[in-house]
């Protein structure tokens, strides 16, 4: 098997450099076509719909129905694209999409989520990923079936796995719905439903095969989208290509920027005039219901004087539409003024500077800020090392060396993105804050309006200057990346291939994710407990409708459009950490550990960080005063974790230890290829 | 026999060490620049507050580093005690 790695290793090589040649053609191809007029809407089509061309394409030739190539693609995946596929698999539509925006806004905190998403890799390479491809089976509940003795933790694996992951995908599906739909223009829930069809085309017929090799493709579009736009920008504005080594002194230059703008005397008129509307609502929020009824006779008076006056037909159906969506009720009313009110009360301050770490009004919050990020870089270290999805990736190479080496490169690749991200944020802010604030209304360019429609990006002339203030601005945090081509001016081609990157981030994540969930439904559910006997005909058939009900119930759950992407995907590593993670290193690196300890202390970990959630998540019923130490509810994993190892060591040592058969599997998986 | 069992317990002393040191450089790289931000950004590097630095860019080289030599490091190990391929 060793043999033939390099064979494959040169002859895929030579594929996907033809590929990536053939892309960046398309790309360029595309780019001429928009000079001679081709409409920004067939860009985006042609994109969208050629890159799921590839992908289907890829997907079919791939097509499978051995069992070693459905669940573990042969086990010879070179180190180098294994790396790839599990990058792809890995940066998902909150890493693509949402991480710079996040960037943009927090500054200094939102590094917490670039540190933690890499550093995580040092985990995995140092405590799981040898270890797991040298025990050599095909799903993380394998290994916990083996290593504590029975059906129990493999079920315990299961139920966690299948709902950090489930939780994950309807994250990836709703940002394929948020491309679909911003760029053919079609409905949001058809959007979800056309990107389904997209990743059931790769997983659906392939299994683990298909995907790695549509995963390596999407990873090399991913990473060409992520860079080019700021690759133009950094050179635009500094004269070198290279964003991730320049971008320190736009940050300087940036700082001197917000100093300027957070000092200026009209910026202060703007803050000004949202305090007092923020006053404003917290007297008529007091005043309910009184104020509600008072509210609708002005409004009702409004707009007869407008009528009467023959004001024009605009103004009149503005004052009709602001009467139409006043609040029913009192009830409704204390909702919505309270957004309102909140709202203009973030806009009133002027936000801290970008570098500045910990922001905060006084020594306690600025504490709490502290405290928080590093809970948050803890918590997603740790679960990145607890995601089956990515550890079951490194069962498919052809070694444990090869395995160690594959972390390696996995890193590599993800590295790229991640230290761009900073980047990106920076430049989309030196761009809006030094071009687009400060300029006319009146004259801003056509994107403002298309993004407008869609309710990302909103303009409000408080003072009536006609002049943009940064605090009437506001920018969706998710649409900052796709939209910051359109910000610098750069040709739509740019922002279509910006788009077909984040399809590709969501799609592959999607694809390695709903694997992950079929694969335990099928083999650890059914074929290890339900029915051993069951004919490898039957095992794929079984894993391929489950693959088609989770992926149709994930569509619908995204459908019905839940929480934000990010807080999704923070409760799916929360999940994970406090699952899999203290289970796994002990029963690597402990040998006392047994059953008893191990399901108890996953169930416990488990069991915290739910119950940490549902106390402290607004959409649960919970508040922030319920928490912790102050830790925010996407840490919930920080109190899961010590818990996990805890328990698992207490328990274990209480009752009696392992038996033979266990000691010599965890002897052997430490051992490296030739190892016994 | 004897000396295969050895020599397999001596490799896994040599891992643990390993493990052990590069996984306490992790630590250090990871939460330290973060709890210490605000001394650190006083620094300037390369125009970058050097707390805003080591987490945007300087912590992830490091990490590449460390998986780096551990794959390194992990093949000497075993070659060192025999249990590579030829072994």
């Amino acid at each position: 098997m060793r043999r033939s790695t390099p064979v494959l290793f040169r002859r895929l090589g030579r594929y996907y450099l033809l590929y990536a040649a053939g892309f960046v053609g398309l790309v360029l191809l595309l780019a001429v076509a928009e000079r001679f007029g081709l409409a920004p809407r067939w860009i985006g089509q042609i994109f969208l719909f050629s890159t799921i061309a590839i992908y289907a394409l890829i997907g079919v030739m791939s097509r499978t129905s051995d069992v070693s190539e459905y669940y573990v693609a042969g086990r010879r995946v070179p180190a180098l694209f294994n790396g790839m596929a599990t990058a792809a698999d890995w940066m998902s539509a909150a890493s693509f999409i949402g991480l710079a925006g996040t960037l943009y806004y927090s500054g200094f905190e939102g590094l917490a989520f670039v540190t933690g998403w890499t550093g995580g890799y040092v985990l995995v390479a140092l405590l799981l990923a040898p270890f797991l491809r040298k025990f050599g089976e095909f799903t993380i509940p394998d290994f916990l079936g083996a290593r504590y003795e029975g059906h129990f933790a493999r079920m315990v694996g299961v139920f966690a796995g299948v709902l950090a992951s489930f939780v994950y995908v309807v994250a990836q599906i709703y940002g394929v719905g948020l491309i679909t739909s911003r760029f053919i223009g079609i409905e949001f829930e058809i959007g979800v439903f056309v990107g389904l069809a997209g990743i059931l085309v790769c997983s659906f017929l392939g299994g683990m095969r298909a995907v790695t090799w549509t995963q390596v493709a999407q990873y090399l579009i991913l990473i060409i989208a992520y860079l080019v736009p700021v690759v133009i920008l950094s050179y635009e504005v500094t004269g070198v290509p290279v964003p991730q080594a320049v971008y320190g002194k736009v940050l300087h230059d940036l700082g001197v920027k917000e100093v300027e703008l957070f000092t200026e005397p009209r910026e202060n008129e703007v803050r000004a005039l949202y305090r007092l509307r923020a006053d404003d609502l917290a007297r008529k929020i007091s005043e309910l219901p009184e104020s509600l009824v008072a509210e609708r006779q002005t409004q009702t008076l409004r707009v007869n004087e407008l009528r009467t006056q023959g004001a024009p037909a605009r103004e009149v159906a503005a004052a009709e539409r602001a009467l139409r969506d006043l609040p029913r009720t009192p009830d409704d009313a204390r909702i919505k003024w309270e957004r309102a009110r909140q709202d203009s009360l973030q806009r009133s301050i002027p936000p801290p500077p970008h570098a500045e770490a910990h922001p905060g009004p006084d020594q306690a919050s600025r504490d709490n800020a502290r405290l928080n990020f590093i809970a948050l870089s803890f918590v997603l270290m740790v679960g990145t090392a607890g995601l089956p999805h990515i550890l079951m990736r490194y069962y498919t190479t052809p070694s444990v060396r090869d395995a160690r080496r594959s972390v390696f490169w996995t890193l590599f690749f993800i590295f790229l993105l991640y230290v761009t991200a900073p980047a990106y944020a920076v430049f989309a802010k030196w761009e809006v804050y030094s071009t687009l604030v400060g300029s006319h209304i009146a004259s801003l360019p056509s994107w403002v309006v298309s993004w407008g429609k869609v309710g990302l990006v909103k303009i409000e002339d408080i003072n009536a200057d006609g002049i943009l203030q940064l605090a009437e601005l506001s920018l969706n945090s998710d649409a900052i990346l796709l939209l910051t081509p359109e910000i610098a001016g750069l040709p739509y081609v740019v922002a279509g291939l910006v788009a077909a990157g984040g399809l590709a981030a969501a799609l592959s994540t999607a694809d390695g994710l709903l694997l992950t969930i079929s694969h335990a439904l099928s083999h650890d559910l059914y074929y290890r407990m339900i029915n051993p006997e069951a004919s490898t005909q039957r095992r794929l058939v079984i894993t391929k409708s489950q693959l088609l009900v989770v992926a149709v119930v994930a569509a619908w759950v995204a459908s019905l459009r839940p929480d934000s992407i990010l807080f999704m995907v923070g409760l799916a590593f929360s999940i994970a950490a406090s699952a899999f993670f203290p289970a796994l290193v002990l029963g690597i690196f402990w040998k006392r550990a047994n059953k008893w300890g191990a399901v108890s202390g996953m169930i416990a970990g488990l069991g915290i960080t739910l119950f940490y959630i549902v106390l402290t998540h607004p959409f649960f019923g919970g508040g922030l005063e319920n928490a912790w130490f102050g830790i925010h509810p996407i840490s919930c994993g920080v109190f899961g974790v010590p818990t996990g190892f805890l328990v698992i060591v207490v328990i274990s040592l209480l009752t009696p230890p392992p038996g033979a058969a266990v000691l010599a599997l965890v002897d052997n998986v430490r051992l490296p290829d030739a190892g016994r | 026999m004897d000396d295969t069992e050895a020599r397999q317990r001596a490799y896994w002393r040599s891992t643990l060490r390993v493990t052990g040191v590069l996984l306490s450089v992790w630590a250090a790289v990871s939460f330290l620049p973060g709890w210490f931000a605000d001394e650190l950004n006083r620094f300037v590097f390369f125009g970058w507050p050097f707390g805003f630095y080591m987490a945007g860019q300087g912590a992830l080289i490091v990490f590449l580093l460390i998986v780096w030599i551990y794959d390194r490091w992990m093949v000497r190990l075993e070659r060192r005690y025999g249990l590579d391929d030829e072994g």
